[in-house]
């Protein structure tokens, strides 16, 4: 049994069958994690001790017929920007290095509850802000299609870690495509559930209308079997929706016959790369030999889905991080001189590098070294669009044409029952081609962002590959909760396609 | 002022109430006053990364009430917003508040003083907004170091904000106001108004209106000022304020709008108020919608059972009591700002004592003064409205006289024993008529000059011989002593 080339759906079954015991299991993908981070970068922490202890505590209760839970022994992977109490969480920031919360995020809770075995932490772009995962403050992670280049953002280490076979399943958080993009970058399956479908009690906030918790795994049947354990009302999160939890596993099995899906004519304009509309357009042709049928519909609001993300997104962050100041948690700057010895009144200016104070210092200094430079452009750019005299023209502005675009996907939904297309213009970029240029980057969420400003749910998975051997993803976005659906699509391309089961080639290692 | 004054102070007032709940506004955490600090805290109150509130629904509700029985308009929907500031005390760099849609608005408080010390004033209320309260910063100035420590326990304590409309014109109407408003809170049992433990905080906004010769009226800027720490800090503070303005339009003539409104900071022992730093005045809170709540919805059901369980409002309960009892419209109002406590013991004293004017008297001169020199609480007071209705009906019987019965409630205040308890231990015993009789009889033998002068028409002589009928048996009743020797006299004519 190499349980490295077994789906979660089977893992659990093997687990459960006994053909294979959950340290046995947690064992070979610690070890493929041990034999292969060096090359990818995909985790911020491993959890060795840990995994393996839980993993033979579920092994010795399964056998002495003790409850046990409904993925008693899967390894799962966590992006860091969930609140684990038993490993560090950072958010790939050296603002928040060494912080351990005291609590777990609500997802941790209910898979914790669920007895899967954590493995570890995966990297990301520090705090979610960027779509290539060079933003992390722990460096870059690398692609495993090739290692020179990019596996997207921001959830890039969960992305590229079930790529790289490390985790049979991880868990990403997406507040512009921060799921869906780096799984279409790395070939593999991510779902964006609608807002509010997974708590985001315990997920450090980037955007808070925004982000959404969501599954990433090798297939879309893996990705149903997560949801059913870490979707579902939480009231600790207000804006958690009450709906019941569907059986996701059970409803996938079904024709595609009748389903309409949109085709939006605009996401193959200029800009998109001729191998990647290739792809998808392939993609159109499998779903419609399925039973779906194609329709053109029209989004007239999406060319503004970038201003209004980059406004709307900024000005949250920048309150949402207003609380790391150094004094309570994470990066502290070192004392200066006299920091307290001294008090402020017998210091110049001059003594005081400008500050007016000796904690004022301790604060600005803090803050200055402990984010990086996308996290400080994002918190200017929110604190100046929030500001008096700007307000009006910037953040209403955008909640407004938000509302619009949320519109326009409900209008849509009146004819389609799915929208799908590119989940980004080109595949896997390389590593440092889009540093220099933020807005660029930017544009990678392209297709993306109006997912998250319309709170609905969109799916990505391959649809082929480049003559160059790197993954092309498709997206399918859905009305609010129709998460059933897009995974039953999802589940019935993957059934008719072997896109989703390519595997790089052996990972070697490479000199950084 | 004294209608002499060359100008009119115009006052506003923006009070800050902790609601009275359990747990704060956004989190399980125990709002009590007086934990060891940090203590009462939680993630959510922290402002750990990845925590998210959950409103507290009773003070919501308690919100309502106060704003329900402050007349204002409650809004069918309301949001919360986030208010941007940083300060070591707030942990999460921003206060969960209200900003453009706050739960109510557009209401009013009357007061009235009942001496007529001022003319009845209406006072509108602006808004009522509900928020997150900040944790507290102590200075520690005394060990010279500068340095500041700080207590989370009070973060996240729901505050009731009321704003009200410049509608005061004195420190003495501000202040009286402000007992007003307490006195409706303390009613409606929302908070309970501690200034002490920082349960009731104001600030105030004064400025001057002036009259021109040309007609036209000068307005002085609008200050705005901090750190009152009483009621009669507020009209101190107002007071001082108001001349400080004159004396500062004399000199300057600086009007309204020309300069930024200034913050003062008003220092208690020194009686004055000092100009605050510039930089705290010109925030820019950058509001916006907070992200992580849901807008509420208040249904017309729910206003309606929030009415119907308030109790009655001071202001009509002075009314009512000044009916049913048959009292003045003072001693309505003495009896209602002790609270509603004390004003449930006249009610049932009065009962049981079937007069009101009666109960009144005995509660004003008896039961508060004690009650003052005490320090006491009604609800702990050891005559309870039984007992006290039980020795006034024997003073009625003509038992004792009223400067007896003091002296016995006296006993039974300190004693917690009921009167007959209290006048066996004294030593106390109704006389009968028969002896009261016998005793005169001796007297008026004892005492023929006085009996002459009464004779003669002069009644008051009939005083001397209460003290010696006190002396013969100090239970006798005076008044009954100088009814029988009268009459007696008389008969003897």
């Amino acid at each position: 049994m190499q349980p490295l080339e077994l789906s979660a759906v089977d893992l659990v079954t093997a687990l459960r069958q006994g053909d294979i015991t959950a340290v046995e299991c947690a064992t070979a993908f610690l070890d493929r994690i041990e034999a292969t981070n060096g090359s990818i970068n995909a985790f911020l922490a491993v959890d060795r001790e840990g995994a393996l202890s839980r993993a033979a505590d579920i092994d010795a209760r399964r056998k002495a017929g003790k409850p046990i839970g409904s993925l008693a022994g899967l390894p799962v992977a966590l992006k860091d920007v969930l609140c684990t109490k038993d490993m560090p969480t950072t958010c790939a920031s050296k603002m928040l290095a060494g912080f351990r919360p005291p609590y777990d995020a609500d997802v941790v809770a209910r898979l914790r509850q669920a007895d899967a075995v954590f493995v570890g932490k995966t990297n990301m772009d520090e705090f979610a802000m960027g779509g290539s995962n060079e933003n992390s403050a722990f460096g870059p992670v690398r692609n495993p299609w090739d290692l020179s280049r990019a596996p997207g953002g921001s959830s890039g280490g969960s992305a590229a870690c079930v790529a790289a076979d490390m985790a049979p399943v991880a868990i990403g958080s997406d507040t512009g495509g921060s799921i869906r993009q780096p799984a279409g970058l790395c070939g593999i399956t991510g779902l964006k559930p609608t807002y509010g479908r997974v708590s985001r009690r315990g997920l450090i906030a980037f955007a808070s209308s925004l982000d959404q918790i969501g599954p990433m795994a090798r297939s879309a049947a893996d990705c149903a079997l997560l949801m059913e354990t870490i979707a579902g009302h939480d009231p600790g999160d207000s804006t958690s929706l009450a709906a019941d939890v569907p059986r996701y596993t059970d409803l996938l099995d079904k024709p595609l016959a009748g389903v309409r899906i949109g085709r939006v004519p605009e996401h193959f304009a200029a800009g998109l790369d001729p191998e990647v509309a290739k792809g998808v357009e392939e993609a159109f042709a499998v779903l419609m030999a399925a039973g779906a049928t194609v329709h053109d519909v029209h989004l007239p609001h999406a060319k503004y889905g970038i201003p209004t993300y980059y406004l709307i997104a900024p000005c949250e962050a920048s309150s949402n991080l207003a609380r790391y100041d150094g004094a309570h948690y994470g990066h502290r700057a070192e004392p200066g001189k006299g920091h307290r010895a001294e008090s402020a009144g017998q210091r110049t200016a001059g003594q005081t590098g400008g500050f007016e104070s000796p904690l004022v210092e301790m604060y600005c200094r803090s803050r200055a070294e402990g984010f990086g430079p996308e996290v400080k452009r994002r918190i200017m750019l929110g604190t100046y669009a929030l500001s008096a005299g700007y307000y009006e023209a910037y953040y209403a502005k955008a909640l407004r044409v938000r509302r619009l675009i949320r519109q326009d996907y409900l209008d849509a939904f009146q004819t389609v029952d799915l929208i799908g297309g590119p989940v980004s213009a080109t595949p896997a970029f390389r590593l440092g081609e889009k540093t220099d240029d933020p807005l660029a980057m930017y544009l990678v969420d392209l297709y993306t962002v109006g997912t998250n400003l319309a709170g609905v749910g969109g799916i990505s998975f391959p649809c082929g590959f480049t003559k160059s051997g790197l993954p092309i993803g498709f997206q399918l976005q859905a009305p609010p909760l129709a998460e059933p659906l897009l995974l039953q699509a999802a589940d019935r391309f993957q059934r008719l396609t072997d896109w989703h089961r390519r595997r790089p080639k052996t990972i070697g290692e490479v000199k950084a | 002022m004294s209608s002499a004054a060359p100008y009119t102070t115009i006052i506003g007032l923006e009070v800050h109430v902790q609601l009275m709940t359990r747990t704060k506004l956004f989190c399980g955490c125990s709002t009590k006053f007086g934990g060891a600090p940090n203590t009462q805290v939680c993630p959510t109150c922290l402002g750990l990364p990845g925590s998210l509130p959950m409103m507290n629904r009773q003070a919501f509700d308690l919100a309502l009430r106060s704003a329900l029985a402050l007349e204002c308009s409650i809004a069918p929907f309301t949001k919360w917003d986030r208010k941007n500031y940083f300060y070591p005390d707030l942990p999460k760099g921003y206060q969960i508040s209200q900003f453009d849609l706050p739960f109510s608005s557009d209401g009013c408080l009357e007061v009235v003083d009942p001496k007529g010390a001022f003319e009845p004033r209406r006072v509108g209320i602006i808004r009522v907004h509900l928020e997150e309260d900040a944790g507290k910063s102590m200075h520690d100035e005394a060990a010279g170091t500068g340095d500041t420590r700080i207590d989370l326990n009070r973060a996240g304590t729901p505050l009731c904000e009321i704003v009200t409309q410049p509608d005061l014109r004195s420190p003495q109407e501000a202040r009286a106001w402000l007992n007003e408003l307490k006195l409706l809170l303390v009613y409606l049992g929302v908070s309970d108004c501690n200034m002490q433990e920082g349960s009731l905080r104001v600030d105030a906004n004064v400025n001057l209106h002036i009259p021109q010769p040309d007609g036209r009226v000068a307005k002085t800027p609008i200050v705005e000022i901090k750190n009152m720490n009483s009621f009669r800090s507020v009209e101190r503070a107002l007071t001082y304020e108001a001349a400080r303005q004159w004396e500062e339009w004399q000199a300057t003539k600086a009007e309204m709008g020309k300069t930024p409104k200034q913050t003062r900071g008003w220092d208690d022992p020194a009686g004055i108020t000092r100009a605050q730093r510039h930089k705290e005045e010109s925030s820019d809170y950058r509001y916006f919608p907070e992200p992580d709540l849901v807008p509420v919805t208040v249904s017309a059901e729910r206003i309606q059972s929030i009415r119907s369980n308030m109790g009655e409002p001071p202001v009509s309960l002075r009314k009512t009591l000044a009916a049913r009892w048959t009292i003045s419209a003072y001693d309505a109002d003495v009896l209602v700002n002790q609270g509603r406590e004390l004003v449930d013991y006249f009610e049932d004293l009065a009962t049981r004592v079937g007069e009101g004017k009666v109960a009144s008297n005995w509660m004003q001169q008896d039961v508060l003064r004690i009650l003052n020199e005490t320090n006491g609480t009604v609800s702990a007071f050891p005559v309870r409205p039984e007992g006290l209705a039980d020795l006034i009906g024997r003073v009625k019987k003509g038992d004792f006289d009223t400067s007896r019965a003091r002296e016995i409630f006296a006993e039974m205040v300190t004693s917690g024993r009921p009167v007959d308890d209290v006048v066996a231990g004294m030593g106390i015993s109704a006389v009968s008529d028969d002896d009261v009789i016998a005793l005169c009889r001796e007297l008026l033998a004892a005492n023929p000059k006085i009996v002459a002068d009464v004779k003669s028409g002069k009644e008051q002589a009939a005083a001397g011989l209460i003290g010696q009928a006190k002396k013969k048996n100090a239970n006798v009743n005076p008044g009954k002593v100088r009814a029988i020797c009268i009459d007696l006299i008389r008969g003897m004519e």
